[in-house]
């Protein structure tokens, strides 16, 4: 038996705005996010060109190679308005913060052996910097990418690799008893240390790659689809066997938010690539071009944490992200 | 080990400042290709303090309570029809003002910031624009969830995307924003951030937040409300990135006097729509204009060049002409409107008496001499049934797109024209402030797009009059456009009072 509420009841005239009902069809209700998303980005009639970068307009599809007819089919999957992003973030965060402190009252830290401790702060606290970097290449697209879906998503996953960098930061501030010596150690060995130098010189070669569709592809499937399976779960479970498990605890964010950031990279990719032969040709050429240069990158860290079976778990890890790619309809 | 406890500005440097890098392997002039070109020298990045040190862990903590709560209220304000609690259907006109030309800024202001978030090179800075980035993503859409509601049962709403690339006044708060981010991003940042969030902020926030509180419309009074610490940090984003600039080098002082002369006059002018629908759409009034620019720009504003002043800043130019326009601005402005009703997406109308003496008490002897007759006689106009249209397009500033209507500053009786001529072409501006901004960069503003040069053109559908131009809009003759009186909002609002109110403020009136 349901309780029956009356409340005034009175007839709406229409159901949403007039650009929302026309992607939706007659008699369906739109979501908040629908709502929230499409139509945003104003479309024609820009003013001014703009003075930095005067051979192109305001809003320009032609910042990438890619064209899509309608740039509002870039949707997020997770259905990601402001506010359902930053709740579901800020539920994140407490349990992320419960996690911080269990681990700094429990000084489970310290009961790593300083060798793995070592181990952690070699490979694990210079990624700041790569999610730093990555927090840029999200802010690039959101700023010059096109269409509301893309860019909405691109300025909240720009803030998510920012806490990411943030959450590995405190990691290392943890391992130096909040003496910030680890970050510092850690920027030194980003800087100069050759085990990190092919990976920052590719970091940095993404940082200024202009088509905004390649940098989706390059930062959002490739950069992270191999360092964040490398780090946050190969080498996990290897800290985990040798009495690490506060680790995960520290990296339980990175572990969840990478699996559900990745449908959304994914779902983007796959439509880019669905809208056209020629946008999924573009697409391939970019994976095959840099997948092999980010695997030579990763492949010192690898070799540093797994020593002689670095290079066939970094060849499992790439062709996971193949299959990704394939999956997106990509020939790579 | 011995724990040490971080302080807040030390533990904010480690977790942002020093995330950021040199780069070695691409030159830094290519990864930060933007930040250069406008002539900012910036000797020292670090000296940039942080106007507020956000951590996202902080971030997401603060803004997903907030979250929750105004979508709380939202869903109840839907579930328990919160239109019928306004104080009258007029009050919609202000929700269209804001739905059509202020919600589509947020969502450039989110993509300038972008821009600025990418461009600058120290990491603090780009940071900070990089969170208003994502807040300004944040006021777009709670915008549009909170006037969804209202677009269901009142007009002008439904096609406010499709106006707002091409409606002739919405070119007014379009071609301002468009100016902005189309600037470098020390200019971008100088425009939004500080001379229009930090000193007129209050001139814009103020009359719409104030004016939902006093006109009973919950949803966007929750979204204002919600969205002032947001504000706040916005704001001191502005004072901080204005005072590095100044502090740097001081060859950047005349370039910031500059773009504080141009976006002091621009925030003026867009302020004028703002004005007119606090005086004028407000069924509840709750200062008018007049006051309202005395307190916040002429006590608050000022003051605040003052203190700009030991860095050798100076007021903007021409801000005397806004305190000699003061009186008669939103008047010139509502008649304009009024006129043009046919192809504006909100209603218009004359105020009643009680209106018509609220206006002589605030404005005096000025208003009673020259606005109130016109009024009256609009009134009479609309009584024999005759109620005026101009049923031509305007001519529009070059600059700032309002039509020419201004008078002249010390004779509220001439109307104020100035023309420019560049390369061989005549150009219209409204005023000298206008006028100086075109000088200064003429290749920019004979970009601009003008709506109705755009008509004659015939690139607006080919349209040949103004109910072809409303229609290529999406406006519905007399549903969308037009007096309000006798509008379907107005039938609805009566019939949905008679149903759920006892008698409606309306017909008391």
């Amino acid at each position: 038996m349901s309780i029956d509420l009356k409340t005034a009841s009175i007839e709406p005239i229409r159901r949403t705005f007039d650009h929302i009902a026309a992607r939706l069809g007659p008699g369906k209700s739109p979501t908040r996010y629908q709502e929230g998303v499409w139509g945003l980005q104003p479309a024609l009639n820009f003013h001014y060109r703009p003075t930095w970068d005067p051979a192109r307009l305001l809003y320009d599809p032609e910042r990438s190679a890619i064209r899509m007819a309608d740039y509002d089919d870039l949707v997020d999957p997770r259905q990601y308005y402001y506010g359902t992003w930053t709740i579901q973030r800020g539920k994140q965060q407490d349990s992320q913060e419960k996690n911080f402190e269990f681990v700094d009252k429990r000084g489970l830290v310290d009961s790593l052996d300083e060798a793995w401790q070592r181990r952690l702060a070699r490979l694990v606290v210079p990624l700041r910097h790569v999610a730093w970097a990555a927090n840029n290449n999200n802010c690039y697209i959101a700023a010059y990418g096109y269409g509301a879906p893309l860019t909405s998503a691109c300025s909240m996953h720009m803030m998510d690799h920012l806490a990411v960098a943030q959450y590995v930061s405190r990691l290392g501030l943890l391992l130096a008893g909040n003496e910030t010596t680890c970050l510092d150690a850690a920027k030194a060995e980003w800087m100069e240390d050759p085990m990190w130098q092919p990976l920052r010189a590719l970091v940095e070669r993404t940082m200024v790659t202009r088509d905004w569709c390649e940098l989706f592809v390059v930062q959002n499937l490739l950069v992270d689809g191999t360092v964040h399976p490398l780090v946050f779960d190969r080498f996990d479970k290897l800290l985990v066997a040798h009495g690490g498990a506060a680790f995960s605890m520290l990296s339980e964010f990175m572990v969840d938010w990478f699996a559900e950031s990745s449908r959304w990279v994914d779902a983007v990719i796959e439509r880019v690539a669905a809208e056209s032969p020629g946008n999924a040709e573009l697409c391939t050429a970019w994976v095959s071009q840099w997948l092999p240069r980010v695997q030579e990158a990763l492949l010192p860290l690898a070799g540093y944490a797994f020593a002689g079976e670095a290079s066939a778990m970094l060849d499992g890890i790439v062709d996971d992200v193949r299959a990704r790619a394939a999956k997106c309809g990509l020939a790579a | 080990m011995a724990k040490k406890k971080l302080g807040l500005k030390e533990r904010y440097a480690a977790l942002t400042r020093g995330l950021d890098w040199e780069t070695t392997y691409e030159p830094m002039d290519e990864v930060f290709p933007y930040d250069r070109y406008e002539g900012i020298k910036i000797v020292d990045w670090d000296a940039w303090a942080d106007p507020f040190r956000l951590t996202m862990d902080a971030y997401w903590k603060y803004q997903s309570e907030k979250e929750r709560k105004l979508y709380a209220i939202l869903d109840a304000f839907q579930q328990n029809n919160g239109q019928l609690n306004i104080s009258d259907a007029r009050y919609l006109s202000a929700v269209k003002i804001w739905l059509q030309g202020i919600t589509p800024l947020e969502y450039v202001a989110h993509r300038g910031f972008a821009h600025a978030g990418r461009a600058f090179r120290g990491a603090g800075a780009r940071v900070a624009c990089q969170m208003q980035s994502i807040d300004e993503l944040r006021h777009a859409q709670t915008q549009l969830h909170a006037f969804s509601h209202y677009n269901k049962y009142f007009n002008g709403m439904h096609n406010f995307a499709h106006m707002r690339d091409r409606a002739w006044y919405l070119s007014i708060p379009k071609s301002f924003f468009e100016d902005a981010y189309s600037a470098g991003p020390f200019e971008f940042v100088t425009s939004i951030s500080f001379a229009f969030e930090y000193v007129l902020t209050n001139l814009l926030f103020m009359p719409f937040v104030s004016g939902a509180a006093y006109n009973g419309d919950m949803a966007t009074t929750t979204f204002g409300f919600s969205a002032q610490s947001d504000e706040s940090r916005h704001m001191t984003l502005g004072l901080e990135v204005v005072k590095f600039m100044l502090e740097q080098h001081e060859d950047n002082v005349p370039i910031v006097q500059a773009w504080l002369d141009k976006w002091f006059w621009r925030g003026y002018r867009l302020l004028g729509l703002v004005g007119t629908m606090m005086d004028y759409m407000l069924p509840k009034k709750v200062m008018c204009w007049k006051e309202a620019w005395e307190i916040y720009w002429e006590e608050n504003g000022i003051a605040l060049f003052h203190d700009l002043g030991r860095y050798g800043i100076r007021l903007p130019k021409h801000h005397e002409v806004a305190g000699k326009e003061k009186h008669r601005l939103t008047h010139e402005m509502w008649t304009t409107l009024y006129q043009f009703g046919n192809a504006l997406g909100l209603h218009t109308w004359i105020p009643n008496d009680e209106e018509l003496d609220w206006f002589s008490e605030k404005y005096g002897e000025l208003f009673d001499t020259m606005y109130k007759p016109r009024l009256l006689y609009l009134r009479e106009l609309e009584e024999k049934g005759e109620r005026y249209f101009n049923n031509r397009l305007p001519m529009v500033c070059q600059v700032c797109q309002i039509p020419v209507f201004f008078t002249e500053p010390d004779d509220p009786q001439t109307q104020c024209v100035r023309i420019v001529e560049h390369s061989g072409t005549k150009h219209h501006c409204c005023s000298d402030g206008c006028k100086d901004i075109f000088e200064r960069e003429p290749e920019k503003y004979v970009q601009a797009l003008i709506p109705p040069q755009q008509v004659y053109r015939g690139e607006a559908g080919g349209a040949t009059n103004i109910f072809e131009y409303a229609a290529w809009l999406h406006l519905e003759r007399d549903v969308d456009t037009g007096e309000y009186r006798g509008s379907p909002d107005h039938q609805h609002w009566l019939e949905w009072q008679r149903r759920h109110k006892a008698a409606s403020p309306d017909e008391a009136a």
